[in-house]
């Protein structure tokens, strides 16, 4: 398109090499900071250059700061969440974009309104409510509560997806007599699975960073996912960096393993409908 | 982060028509539509209807509630924790959102044209958006000590009196909470921003250089008004998640020292759950919601706009 001499072009690779290197310098940081030893932190300052390698701070924060059973947590309230909030949304959107059913529209825009609600106004009722109900300060609710906050937006996203699957694939499944159940699994199911793959990616990092909702109805340590956990990891401690770094290390792993297998579904997940 | 979307692509023609296979609602379609939403009003609509009506009490979590009318938002008015959290708020909005989307855009626009090593550039920048606030707070927590790396470096710099401990000092608390969240907004917003750029067509730009258009005007005429509708979508974006913004403050300040770093979002989950007013709590609750409202709202009227086609 426009002319480009190499001098520009060495720049440009200079600017955002430049660029790119201040943005990842932090995480550089924070792992060179994990494998340090407490001494050399004491000595030599949290910000100095390393003058040790060791996997102590890993192993502190393993047994000793329990991100070992911070990890199951939040895998034991991540997975079924994710499941469970991709599975009703779905539903949801294959009967609200396929039929006629009455006030769809209305329904539709309702479910996504309370998405977008800010969670403040329902955190004292929502950690009444789970008190109420004998689940206060146990996984269960976390779950429950992160699906019905979250059905909202997957279902509007999902929605928009169905939408644009032809009519003539579905006119021809029903001639063959195909019910509203078989023509969910077999047809549209199918046909959405690249958005599934992203809003999965997406919303396994949503749950899993997860701090105000599990703030709010947990209250025992050895309950924690691994986000509010390392707020504990903080407190516990105190100025041992190379404790905290390893646990913000352990804790950033799994979502990161995510992004890079996923990098593709999960970058399209936050582009979403961003164009139009 | 928020979970916001733009409404979907517009479709051709030919879907407008309703497709109506089946004329009777079948038993198992009204429960795909009904469980789903039995579940989003127990655990949202109908807590969102109680934290209004607790926002009419003094209730303190044990004692059943009595009615206090507008109490609560009368002693906000003279409440100078509120003032502040409220003009923090403002100040997260204002800083947080405009360097949000000016960077987002700014850096999209950078990196938008694809050439030998973009995609790296491009993943460099979006990392932060994988982690979680918290661990993203814990990671400049230690940059921001005394003896941490932004220290270091002033001191480096031969800066020594621009040294500070950034967050336990009431002048610096807000501003060096604000730059973790950006890091990782930035990244954010310039995928939204990469996505939009993408769909602008190039006979565009190829008939405005006909036409002798410079780089400016191509993005002042161009550029600007086809990311019209990415542009709301950032703004929804930012102003819903300036006003959910928690995570941040709360793991590097608790929204101290001296309130210095309070945001409407700390002080409300702070006078609920430590101080237990929950009644006081639930208004501060409902100020959040009204200036979250409009934007909502807003949004709304475009996504019945868009599912109207």
């Amino acid at each position: 398109m426009s002319r480009r001499s190499p001098l520009r072009e060495a720049g440009y690779h200079v600017t955002a090499s430049a660029v790119s290197l201040l943005w990842l310098l932090p995480i550089i940081l924070v792992v060179v900071t994990a494998f340090r030893s407490f001494d050399d932190v004491a000595q030599h300052g949290v910000g100095s250059l390393p003058h040790s390698f060791t996997f102590d701070g890993f192993a502190q924060a393993w047994t000793d700061g329990g991100a070992a059973q911070a990890l199951v947590n939040s895998l034991l309230v991540t997975v079924p969440t994710v499941v469970i909030t991709l599975t009703l949304a779905s539903v949801s959107a294959f009967a609200l974009s396929r039929y006629d059913i009455p006030f769809r529209r209305t329904v539709l825009l309702l479910m996504l309104a309370g998405n977008l609600l800010p969670p403040q106004i329902l955190l004292v009722p929502v950690a009444k409510l789970s008190e109420v109900l004998g689940i206060y300060d146990s996984l269960v609710a976390l779950v429950v509560v992160q699906v019905g906050f979250g059905l909202g937006f997957y279902t509007f996203v999902l929605h928009g997806f169905m939408r644009a699957i032809p009519t003539e694939i579905q006119q021809a499944a029903v001639i063959d007599g195909a019910g509203a159940g078989q023509l969910f699994v077999r047809i549209i199911l199918p046909l959405t699975r690249p958005a599934l793959a992203a809003l999965s990616a997406l919303a396994f990092t949503w749950v899993f960073n997860d701090l105000l909702w599990a703030i709010t109805v947990l209250r025992s340590e050895d309950r924690m996912p691994v986000t509010p956990a390392l707020l504990g990891l903080q407190g516990q401690f105190v100025s041992m960096w190379n404790v905290i770094a390893a646990g913000s290390v352990i804790a950033a792993i799994p979502t990161v393993a995510v992004f890079l297998r996923f990098q593709r579904h999960f970058v399209a997940g936050l582009a979403l409908g961003a164009v139009k | 982060m928020v979970t916001l979307t733009a409404p979907p692509v517009e479709r051709p023609a030919a879907e407008r028509r309703r497709n109506k296979p089946g004329r009777r609602l079948s038993p198992l379609l009204l429960a795909f539509v009904l469980v789903p939403l039995a579940v989003e009003a127990f655990w949202v609509f109908w807590p969102a209807i109680q934290g209004v009506f607790l926002s009419f009490t003094n209730w303190d979590g044990i004692s059943p509630p009595t009615s206090v009318g507008l109490g609560n938002y009368t002693e906000m008015v003279g409440d100078p924790v509120f003032g502040k959290a409220l003009l923090d708020t403002v100040i997260w909005l204002v800083l947080f959102g405009g360097v949000a989307a000016v960077g987002g855009l700014g850096t999209a626009l950078f990196l938008q044209r694809e050439r030998p090593g973009v995609g790296v550039y491009r993943a460099a920048l979006f990392t932060p958006v994988v982690f979680s606030l918290v661990a993203t707070s814990l990671i400049w927590q230690s940059m921001y000590q005394p003896d941490g790396l932004i220290n270091n470096v002033l001191g480096g710099l031969g800066l020594e009196s621009w040294q500070r401990s950034w967050l336990s000092e009431s002048g610096t608390a807000l501003y060096a909470v604000i730059l973790p969240a950006l890091w990782r907004q930035i990244g954010y917003v310039m995928v939204l921003y990469l996505a939009g750029l993408k769909g602008i067509d190039p006979v565009l730009y190829e008939a405005a250089t006909v036409d002798g258009a410079n780089r400016w005007q191509q993005f002042t005429k161009i550029t600007l008004p086809q990311l019209r509708s990415v542009n709301s979508v950032v703004l929804s974006v930012i102003v819903i998640d300036s006003l959910r913004s928690f995570d941040v403050v709360w793991s590097l300040t608790k929204g101290g020292p001296f309130h210095s770093s309070e945001l409407l979002s700390t002080y409300m989950y702070a006078t609920a759950f430590q101080s237990l007013r929950l009644g006081y709590a639930s208004a501060l609750a409902v100020v959040i919601f009204l200036l979250a409202f409009g934007v909502i709202v807003t949004y709304l009227v475009r996504a019945f706009q868009e599912s109207d086609s």
